[in-house]
């Protein structure tokens, strides 16, 4: 087995142990539902190289839909979370497409900017309840069979999706598809240059970003059975960008760790210490910046690398090894 | 009473009025970010605690050590331009090389920073800072009653902004800057030190974010989380004015003050987002920003 | 393979042991949950103080109840239905708990109840108005509204100032649930009386602006300003309608001012004010003992909501003694029974629907002429019984009413 088949499996293992092993299941879920939100983030950020620095949007109009669809429309709940993710995937379009004609930084600047556009809007439209939220949205059941009232048999289910979207993106990645973003990231002028159309292909990515986010988002509308303002908040858009630069940019299991450290920083610390939450995260920010760019599992990465990298130079091609240091001298 | 499309004239000279005030700090807010950016490619997301930041130096200058609102005029920047070099000095120096977006982060992570500390000391609630005593009362002007102390945040910003505009783009100083700003190494070449006058711009940007802070700190009270809303409407303001550009920043700054109080005549709901909005429609027919170079 | 086979095996294992997992054993340990605002616009009203008054009412009471010290959860809500929802499912989860108390925030004391009827525990909402809570769509049956709601600080405020001959009304509201329903009673409260609404503006919570909002205020030409909203946007508003001169041609209308608000206003600014409170601390002896011991404690005379969570602590864990359990439908059962006699009210009771019936107090602001110190700031203007302020049972649209 790869090393990382072995990470995999034993991360699967804790999330399925998860409940047993006396984790509160609502944690657990808004722990996942963020996870994928972080992942879905990263898809953009890591292997398309775009900053949406206003990516709460598509997560909480998400859960905005979901639950007005749930609630005021009563529709099932499944159905409504499939609107949801079509809403935040359309939305994502109409900003992606905007926010793709610059780059960069101003790229970030005008997704920062659409976003907060996106908040006042759910802050002041009426299906939205404003400062209120909707509230008691139902869980509802699997297509009419499980029912998912029960903490454990909705952890089960966000799992499932979890996973299930986990997947998908390390299929996008790996395709040829993913290998065209690789290259629009690396050099854009010469991906152009290749004959692709760059703007489809970022447009694209962005839309699928934006669906996965909004999935996450309704699936934390129906876990907590309401959707606020909190969601669409520019605070969160900018932790799911420290979850994923924390974790660790363009890695597959970097977002996961990301999201679960500061949803527990979150969860437990701000009982204890307050608004320190807030001057902890930005610290963990300008850490992340200064010293440690590529994020916790990139640096593992990188140093596992090096070490089979010197292993490897050590077993095979001893006479290498002084080159290598003068190169880097 | 003389109306216009149904509307009483004299609501919209003062919505119009009022837009002018907040326009006055878009102006001077995005000059600040306009003139860090020009010169060090850095997009200054801590602008708005820095402003936040003045705010409170002035507050903690009032009431801990009695230092008047108009030494406070000249103590907050001060004391906040120290901070900004420092800033400059121990992070942003060692991020230069990389990524634009690295060095966003990074003023993102310290604007947390200081809204949480300020948070945790003062609340989310806001303190009261008292109008001085020179400027209180106010102007009879027919259709509104405008306070004095609204009128001089209008006069005192357009100066600033004057005066800022005019070193850089009629004084040798500036002409020194915006060389250093098209090529930094020939100046460096001509004997100028680089190094010191990025540090000393940061510095000077981040003084101008605190002079609106004070400036802002009788009208809108002293509040940690006043910062983190108006960064973003200024970064949408700089966006359409074209990034970099020091008049595009003082025109759309106040062009977009008045808009948005127009709007609150029209149709109030939308007032929030009328800047948003502009900045869409500036993207899809300009995307370079009205004054912006491509 | 490996890996499926590892997977499989350990989803195996889970399930079976989520078997062995059971619920909480019922215990007969009081746990208290004070879910409040701790930082924002209301937290002077509440907040830390209000904890305070908590803790005095447990250890009034002795500290323990069914052989069982009382423990005391506490946390901020920030103005989020969403941490305070979760917070409470949490700790009914995890900690115990056996009741709520606090909310002040509408929006989100509706998010709690919601949590409440889910998982059949007491919920005592104290500083939100809303009366939606248990007159409205809201209530639940584990549901207490003690203190105030809309409907009463309508009647006591908004038929004072309009019976005065100030007919024509505008309303600045902070646009969440609190503010509209403020608005809702009060406008019924003024047509019922003659008067007209001109229109209205909704503010965002916690704005620090008012001006444009003033403006369009004064653009109406009504008479009376009528402030729809709570703590520090009460203040701010207030003040800012100073500032600009409004207050110069309009009466403004305090819905909801608490002590604290007109202490930080000043007599200055505040006089003349004419409001409706549910308690205030220089009333009688017996207020005035508890202020007095409050105040040692705090460096501040207590507000409504203050004196109201101490009484809603006694008052809860009476019932808890009487009913000799914390089974949520059995302690309802027992606070509905129950006499409230008090320093906070006279024979106050729980009607059916969750409201606790008791006198509200329209007050006037001291002038400063008046005021004998920098606490005594309010004189009586008129009292309320019970049933004039929050209106008879049968207005009450509570569903859970059995009709």
């Amino acid at each position: 087995m790869r090393p990382s088949t072995i990470i995999y499996a034993l991360t699967l293992a804790f999330l399925l142990a998860a409940p047993a092993i006396g984790l509160y299941p609502v944690f657990m879920m808004k722990l996942l539902c963020f996870a994928m939100f972080a992942c879905g983030f990263n898809l953009l950020l890591g292997y398309a190289g775009m900053l949406s620095f206003g990516h709460a949007a598509y997560f909480g109009f998400a859960a905005y839909i979901t639950g007005w669809f749930a609630t005021a429309l009563g529709w099932p709940t499944m159905l409504s979370v499939v609107v949801g993710v079509l809403a935040s995937a359309l939305l994502g379009l109409v900003i992606g497409a905007l926010a793709i004609r610059r780059s960069g930084i101003y790229f970030a600047m005008i997704t920062l900017a659409l976003g907060q556009l996106v908040y006042f809007i759910c802050l002041q439209a009426p299906f939205t309840g404003g400062e209120n939220g909707i509230q008691g949205v139902p869980r509802g059941s699997l297509f009419g069979v499980i029912g998912l009232q029960s903490d454990i048999t909705m952890y089960y289910f966000v799992l499932v999706m979890f996973v299930a979207v986990f997947l998908f993106i390390q299929r996008i990645v790996h395709s040829p598809f993913g290998q065209v973003l690789k290259a629009i990231r690396e050099n854009e002028p010469r991906a152009i240059s290749l004959g692709y159309d760059v703007n489809r292909f970022k447009l694209l990515a962005f839309v699928l970003s934006s669906a996965i986010a909004g999935l996450a988002g309704s699936l934390k509308c129906l876990t907590l059975g309401l959707a606020t303002l909190s969601d669409v908040l520019q605070w969160t858009s900018g932790e799911v960008v420290l979850m994923t630069l924390l974790g660790g940019t363009g890695t597959f299991l970097g977002p996961v760790v990301g999201a679960g450290v500061v949803v527990t920083l979150q969860e437990y610390l701000s009982d204890i210490v307050g608004a320190w939450v807030t001057v902890i995260i930005g610290a963990i920010f300008v850490a992340c910046v200064l010293a440690f760019r590529k994020g916790l599992v990139g640096e593992i990465e990188a140093w596992q690398q090096r070490r089979v990298a010197r292993r490897a130079g050590a077993a095979v091609k001893p006479e290498a090894a002084p080159e290598a240091s003068a190169a880097t001298r | 009473m003389t109306t216009i499309f149904g509307l009483p004239v004299s609501v919209i000279l003062g919505q119009l009025m009022l837009g002018l005030v907040n326009g006055s700090f878009y102006a001077l807010l995005s000059l600040g970010l306009a003139v860090i950016f020009g010169l060090l490619g850095v997009v200054n997301f801590a602008h708005g605690a820095m402003y936040m930041l003045g705010a409170y130096a002035a507050y903690i200058a009032l009431s801990v050590f009695g230092i008047n609102y108009w030494a406070g005029l000249i103590v907050a920047p001060l004391v906040l331009a120290i901070l900004g070099i420092i800033i400059e000095r121990l992070m942003l120096t060692r991020i230069y090389k990389l990524d634009q977006l690295y060095s966003f982060l990074l003023t993102f992570g310290l604007a947390l920073i200081a809204e949480g500390l300020m948070r945790q000391q003062f609340g989310s609630s806001g303190q009261s800072y008292p109008v001085p005593a020179a400027l209180q009362g106010v102007y009879n002007l027919g259709f509104m009653f405008l306070p004095v102390y609204r009128a001089w945040v209008i006069v005192a910003s357009l100066t600033i902004c004057f005066v800022t505009w005019f070193t850089i783009e009629r004084t040798s100083l500036g002409a020194t800057l915006r060389a250093a700003t098209e090529n930094a190494s020939l100046v460096q070449a001509f004997g100028v030190n680089v190094p010191v006058i990025v540090m000393l711009t940061y510095g000077a940007g981040t003084a101008l974010a605190a002079l609106a802070g004070v400036l802002a700190a009788p009208v809108v009270q002293v509040n940690a989380l006043m910062g983190s809303s108006i960064v973003i409407v200024v970064f949408a303001v700089v966006v359409i004015g074209g990034m970099g550009s020091i008049l595009g920043s003082i025109v759309s700054g106040v062009g977009l003050g008045l808009i948005e109080g127009f709007t609150k005549v029209l149709y109030p709901e939308a007032s929030n987002i009328v800047v948003f909005v502009i900045m869409a429609l500036v993207l899809i027919w300009r995307p370079q920003g009205l004054f912006g170079k491509s | 393979m490996t890996f499926k086979k590892t997977a499989l095996a350990l989803g195996l294992a889970v399930s079976a042991s989520l078997f062995a997992l059971s619920a909480h054993a019922a215990s007969d340990k009081v746990v208290i949950g004070d879910i409040d605002d701790m930082s924002g616009p209301y937290a002077d009203v509440i907040g830390a103080g209000g904890v305070e008054a908590i803790k005095m009412a447990i250890a009034d009471f002795g500290g323990s109840v069914l052989g069982n010290p009382i423990e005391l959860l506490t946390t901020d809500h920030q103005n989020k239905p969403d941490i305070g929802a979760s917070k409470f499912r949490e700790w009914a989860d995890q900690s115990g708990l056996t009741m709520v108390l606090g909310g002040s925030n509408t929006g989100v004391s509706i998010a709690m109840s919601r949590v409440a009827l889910q998982k059949k525990i007491p919920f005592i909402a104290i500083g939100a108005a809303g009366a939606s809570l248990t007159t409205g769509p809201d209530c639940t049956p584990y549901s207490v509204h003690y203190a105030y709601n809309t409907t009463s600080l309508a009647n006591g405020t908004a038929s004072a100032i309009v019976k005065s001959g100030a007919k024509n009304w505008y309303f600045l509201t902070a646009d969440y649930a609190f503010g509209t329903q403020l608005q809702e009673a009060a406008t019924k409260v003024v047509t019922a009386n003659g008067g007209k609404v001109l229109g209205s503006v909704r503010v965002p919570l916690a704005t620090t602006d008012f001006s444009s909002f003033l403006l369009q205020a004064q653009g109406s030409g009504a008479q009376v300003l009528g402030l729809a909203n709570a703590g520090t946007d009460f203040t701010n508003s207030l003040k800012a309608a100073n500032e600009f001169g409004i207050t110069k041609t309009m009466k403004p209308a305090a819905l909801l001012a608490f002590l604290s608000d007109i202490h930080s206003l000043g007599l200055k600014t505040a006089q003349g004010l004419i409001f409706t409170t549910s308690w205030y601390w220089d009333q009688n002896d017996k207020t005035r003992e508890f202020s007095k011991r409050f105040f040692e404690k705090t460096k501040k005379e207590p507000g409504e909501n203050q004196a109201a969570v101490y009484s809603a602590t006694l008052t809860y864990l009476n019932a808890v003694k009487a009913a000799g359990t914390t089974d949520g439908d059995k302690v309802m059962a027992e606070l509905k029974k129950a006499k409230i006699n008090d320093m906070y009210t006279q024979d106050g009771y729980i009607r059916p629907d969750g409201l606790m019936m008791h006198s509200m107090f329209v007050m006037q602001v001291k002038t400063p002429a008046e005021s004998k110190g920098e606490w005594d700031l309010y004189k009586p203007f008129k009292t309320l019984t019970a049933e004039e302020a929050f209106g008879p049972l049968s207005e009450s649209a509570c569903p859970f009413l059995k009709k």
